[in-house]
């Protein structure tokens, strides 16, 4: 949802080149139950399955016929293994991070996409924590194959998983100062001249919202 | 003078004079104590340059003789930084990125992106059958021209010549198409959010039967070269050796995955793209190893072309049907033919807009500098690359430019099998594992 800058331009589009002072947020609320599709299955059988349940879930989200667990990440280590274990989501996907620095105080989250061959379902866990305190605890243990996800998390976000086996740079290189796909990280580049005319770089053109 | 026996160097008198040696003490005895024990263990450093490692990817060996002791791969060689750069790109603008991320399967990556797009706007029933034919159409294609890479250069590898000529070969042939139709034979940025980027030109589907028969006869070429042929076997039967359990543990999917005997493919599994209307088969084998990979690699090639040949049948029907959502909002605005340079401008869309048409111009000037806006929220969206499952991660903050976009290209995630199909095997057999897994340097590093 988008708040409305200094001209209060709604739905038609600023054209004014004031579209940054747009504020936006990517929350998208709170989904209850009933869930839909398979996702009520996949919940029951979590909550049976794990007497914490309903300490270790922060929120659940349906949205575009996903389902996302907000996990707290106190707990990830244990619903990870009975995810794993009890209700057959054999492979971790892949881990990808997003900044919010908007969300106070749970800047950072972790987006973990699970998959059960045997249910052939998906579902998605997403676990948030502060720049302050960027830890998290490691799923290495639980699918072996997060390892160079978590690295390359830690290397875009800096995102601690903490347990990890070796938390390196992956992408970038071991001595390179800060966390490139931060959103307060800058994008760089150098303005583009043609024929006396400059185009500024990427980074400081004009956004719509 | 008084006399003393050095216990570091010991002396003796010549007619030049007195020499001293080194060799004093009893270091005689330690050094052959030290060669009792000593082990040959070497580190070798493959890459990044090296030419069998696909691009720039790095293997550190650790080598007792022969035997692999220890295998670590250094990636980040061509590290872009495009899921950044897409940040400051409109939606559109991110089709020309991520199809460079991958370059051997650029035709995925446009896909998976755009149906990611296509689910954040909600439209993803609104895509013309005829849009979706045609991506499917050329998905097959470049599962054709990457797997021609694979094995190919999988056969350069390991020694054998020949294979690789007449792979490029049929390549060739595969990527004349591409530039039939888009314009561009690697690259294309030709999938674009809500459809495609032009319609197929004059005379394409003639031209695709053709190739399909021409790609069919030649096929046997390369299967006359190696299936059975006993150098190969030896050099890859039971080689890179990598089972279920290993497959689950590690995430690999693709043609690793089905070479332990399980048929799993996105493509039937979770249809996208209307898979679910096309007959195809899913070759498997059971024998967890890189001959095994690279019959799968072989048999696929076949049932690509078997949907191609569904979707020539179907785009038959389909003629004069758009190739864009009729959302003006939302479709690029002009439908471009291609010229004799490659690329042309479309003179029916420059007339409506400059002459006929004031909302015409004004959609076509908003879509172009601002692009469409995208509802808030995030998907993950997932199709069966020919390496695998190629998955994206889109994040919206409802503006014009994606607020986060992540690939998880199944190169990256696949390569960390390199120590589990290594380690305990000889360095020949190294290149062979990591050829049997295809990492493809651009998706890896991205």
């Amino acid at each position: 949802m988008s708040e409305n800058g200094m001209f209060g331009a709604k739905g038609s589009g600023d054209t004014s080149g004031f579209g940054g002072l747009v504020n936006t947020s990517t929350n998208i609320g709170v989904t209850q139950r009933p869930f839909g599709s398979y996702f009520d299955q996949v919940a029951d059988d979590l909550e049976r399955a794990y007497p914490l349940f309903s300490d270790a879930i922060e929120k659940v989200v349906v949205d575009r016929g996903e389902l996302t667990l907000f996990i707290k990440r106190d707990r990830l280590f244990d619903v990870a293994k009975i995810l794993r274990d009890q209700l057959k989501f054999e492979m971790c996907i892949g881990i990808s991070g997003a900044h919010y620095p908007s969300e106070v105080g749970r800047e950072l989250h972790s987006v973990y996409s699970l998959l059960s061959i045997t249910r052939n379902q998906r579902i998605r866990l997403e676990v948030c924590v502060s720049e302050k305190d960027s830890h998290m605890p490691s799923v290495v243990e639980v699918w072996a194959g997060a390892n160079w996800h978590e690295r390359e998390t830690y290397d875009m976000f800096g995102i601690i998983f903490d347990n990890h086996p070796g938390l390196t740079r992956i992408l970038m290189p071991d001595d390179w100062p800060g966390f490139p796909q931060r959103k307060d990280y800058p994008l760089g580049g150098i303005d583009i001249e043609y024929k006396g005319a400059t185009v500024p770089a990427p980074s400081q053109r004009r956004s719509y919202q | 003078m008084t006399t003393f026996t050095d216990p570091y160097a010991s002396s003796q008198e010549t007619t030049e004079g007195r020499v001293y040696s080194v060799t004093g003490g009893d270091w005689d005895s330690l050094v052959t104590e030290i060669g009792a024990t000593k082990e040959e263990r070497v580190v070798l450093n493959m890459g990044p340059q090296h030419p069998s490692t696909h691009g720039v990817l790095r293997l550190v060996l650790e080598l007792d003789g022969e035997t692999i002791t220890e295998t670590r791969c250094g990636i980040g060689y061509l590290h872009t930084g495009i899921e950044k750069n897409t940040e400051y790109r409109n939606w559109t603008q991110g089709v020309t990125f991520v199809t460079r991320m991958d370059y051997l399967s650029p035709i995925f990556n446009e896909t998976a992106y755009c149906l990611g797009v296509e689910k954040l706007l909600g439209i993803t029933n609104d895509v013309t059958e005829r849009a979706t034919v045609i991506r499917v159409m050329m998905m097959e294609f470049n599962r054709i021209s990457s797997h021609m890479v694979a094995l190919g250069t999988g056969a350069l590898e390991l020694g054998a010549l020949s294979p690789m000529i007449f792979a490029f070969r049929e390549r060739e042939k595969v990527l004349d198409v591409f530039e039939m139709v888009s314009g561009l034979r690697m690259n294309m940025a030709y999938v674009r959010p809500g459809g495609i980027a032009q319609d197929l030109p004059q005379g394409a589907l003639s031209k695709i039967r053709q190739t399909i028969k021409e790609l069919r006869h030649n096929f046997k070429d390369n299967e006359k070269l190696l299936v059975g042929n006993s150098i190969w076997i030896k050099r890859t039967q039971g080689i890179g050796y990598l089972d279920l359990a290993g497959c689950t543990t590690l995430g690999i999917t693709g043609p690793v995955l089905r070479s332990t005997g399980l048929a799993w493919d996105l493509r039937k599994a979770q249809p996208y793209c209307g898979y679910e209307n096309y007959q195809f088969d899913i070759p498997t084998t059971d024998s967890c190893d890189v001959y095994g990979r690279f019959l799968i690699r072989m048999q696929e090639l076949e049932q690509s072309l078997r949907i191609i040949e569904q979707c020539v049948t179907k785009l038959e029907k389909l003629e004069g049907e758009p190739v864009m959502v009729a959302d003006k909002k939302i479709a690029w605005p002009s439908q471009l033919s291609v010229g004799a340079d490659g690329m042309g401008n479309s003179l029916n869309h420059i007339r409506e807009i400059m002459g006929e048409s004031m909302e015409a111009l004004i959609h076509h000037f908003k879509l172009v500098t601002e692009g469409f806006r995208v509802p808030v929220g995030q998907v993950y969206t997932a199709i069966e690359s020919p390496r695998g499952e190629l998955g994206v991660h889109l994040v919206s903050d409802g503006g014009t430019r994606p607020y986060r976009v992540h690939f998880r290209d199944p190169s990256f995630n696949n390569l960390q099998a390199t120590a589990a199909m290594c380690e305990g095997g000889q360095i020949s057999d190294v290149i062979a594992a990591v050829a049997s897994l295809d990492p493809v340097m651009g998706g890896v590093d991205r």
